[in-house]
């Protein structure tokens, strides 16, 4: 572990029991109590994560909006002050570099949070392309994030401050919030699919805050590990770089195309996502669930009736919250259809499956 | 970590209990701990003929498969399969009914390098 880069919490994970592992070269928590137990916390009433690796980059300067504009996917032009985007940056191929949030701050002033695996690649591609009038900092290490998530989130979070957390809505922020004396942003957004806040703060003001909030949720509130925040976004259909996208698949093709404003004007990607749009998607994003019994897995190979090979699974687990075996899966464009039967090899054998509508778990009332 | 003095262990951390021909095999605690909450298992069939360090059995936690390797030269003639109804019995009950299989092995069979508990607790110190 003493290669290893370690969050401002890294003391609260092993003070509490955590379970700490090499995650992508960060030491942090795969578990704490169980990820079973932790994942029902989520689902049920709250749990906190550290996600201090994530990456964050400011964008600044009077011409930082047109230029991200033309960096990302989604339509920067439609954020208002306070507001957060969900998108994804491409090759000029249609590849994802990353998928990231956008926070604006104001027209000059935007933070991208980005992930902790692409983070070096991500400052790397934006310093090639940057402009006249648009200036980078990598803040990363000037920044601790914290998650807390579940339907106690905003009760919890609200003992520790005064304004009153309906104002911040879906996917909008404020910052310079006071949490129990933590100034600190705090966005309503997160990774799960339950209500909940990212919290930006200090580093050196992180301990203190994750100590708080645990506090304020007085045993309700789970700490909660990177394994079960994999599961908890999985089952609510959120993609992960490097499994549902990568160099090699685009957003279309893994049903993101909600994300990618192809009539915004011109950005990286554009012509290729257009032309692959218009000549039709070879291969899609399916969900599938498991009918024979057995635990799909990353780059499990699915087979049609006929046993040739049409995709391979993405990712897959046991989903505690539905109690049944899911994968997502990316595969030939001629077995997408909803209640299709598809097979997915599992070391000897081939399991039987079907194509389900995806996301597989919803929250109530969303 | 509990670690029962009437059965023996192996590196792989299996525990191993001997009645004749037949011998019961299960994983230990620290092997429970280890791999988290079990969600799956795939259970060997009775009749399977087992080679010493085959895989006879996977456990699956949410996040992993782990295969389960015999450390004997055997035939499956028991199964437990209560642990497909509920896996976590491995989780809560490692030594006693989430056990895994029986074999039974030819007449005068050794098998190599087992621990008394003892042994087996100054190896899992080790690993640590």
């Amino acid at each position: 572990m003493e290669q290893l880069k370690k969050t401002p919490l890294y003391q609260q994970h092993v003070a509490a029991g955590g379970k700490v592992v090499d995650f992508g070269g960060w030491a942090l928590p795969v578990q704490y109590s169980g990820i079973l137990e932790e994942i029902a916390a989520v689902r049920k009433q709250a749990g906190l994560f550290d996600v201090s690796h994530m990456g964050e980059i400011m964008v600044t300067g009077p011409n930082a909006g047109d230029w991200l504009q033309y960096m990302l996917t989604n339509d920067i032009s439609k954020l208002v002050d306070g507001q957060v985007l969900y998108t994804m940056m491409c090759y000029p191929e249609g590849g994802v570099v990353d998928d990231l949030l956008v926070y604006r701050y104001n027209a000059d002033k935007y933070l991208l949070v980005v992930n902790a695996s692409n983070a070096e690649k991500d400052w790397q591609w934006l310093n090639e392309h940057v402009k006249d009038g648009v200036t980078l900092e990598n803040i990363s290490d000037d920044t601790a994030q914290l998650a807390l998530q579940g339907p106690l989130a905003q009760q919890v979070l609200q003992k520790l401050c005064k304004e009153d957390l309906d104002d911040i809505g879906f996917f909008y922020f404020r910052d310079q919030l006071d949490l129990g004396g933590v100034k600190a942003l705090v966005s309503r957004t997160g990774y799960t699919g339950e209500d909940g806040f990212e919290i930006y703060c200090q580093p050196a003001d992180a301990p203190a805050l994750w100590d708080a909030i645990l506090a304020a949720g007085d045993k309700q509130v789970l700490p909660c590990g990177l394994g079960s925040r994999d599961t908890l976004r999985f089952e609510a259909n959120l993609p992960l770089y490097g499994q549902e996208i990568s160099r090699d698949i685009t957003p279309l093709e893994a049903r993101l195309g909600f994300f990618v404003k192809l009539k915004k004007g011109d950005f990286i990607g554009r012509d290729a996502l257009a032309r692959q749009k218009e000549e039709g998607l070879k291969r899609r994003l399916v969900g599938l669930t498991m009918v024979e019994r057995g635990v799909p897995r990353t780059d499990y190979p699915v087979y049609d009736e006929a046993d040739n090979q049409v995709g391979h699974v993405t990712t897959g687990s046991y989903s505690p919250t539905l109690d049944e075996n899911i994968a997502n899966a990316l595969v030939d464009s001629q077995h997408i259809q909803e209640g299709t039967k598809l097979w997915v090899g599992v070391r000897k054998r081939r399991l039987e499956a079907r194509v389900t509508k995806l996301p597989f778990y919803k929250r109530e009332g969303k | 970590m509990n670690i029962p003095q009437d059965r023996s262990y192996t590196k792989d951390h299996e525990w191993v209990k001997i009645e004749g021909n037949r011998v019961t095999v299960g994983i230990t605690d620290y092997a429970q701990q280890q791999l988290g909450d079990i969600v799956f298992v795939e259970n060997p069939m009775e009749g399977d003929e087992v080679q010493e360090g085959d895989s006879f059995s996977v456990l699956e936690s949410v996040k992993a498969a782990a295969d389960v390797y015999s450390p004997l030269a055997g035939v499956v003639v028991g199964v437990n399969e209560e642990l497909e109804n509920d896996p976590s019995l491995i989780n809560s009950d490692p030594y006693g009914e989430g056990w895994l299989a029986i074999f039974e092995m030819e007449e005068g069979t050794e098998i190599p390098d087992l621990m008394n508990a003892d042994e087996y607790a100054v190896f899992v110190k080790e690993q640590e």
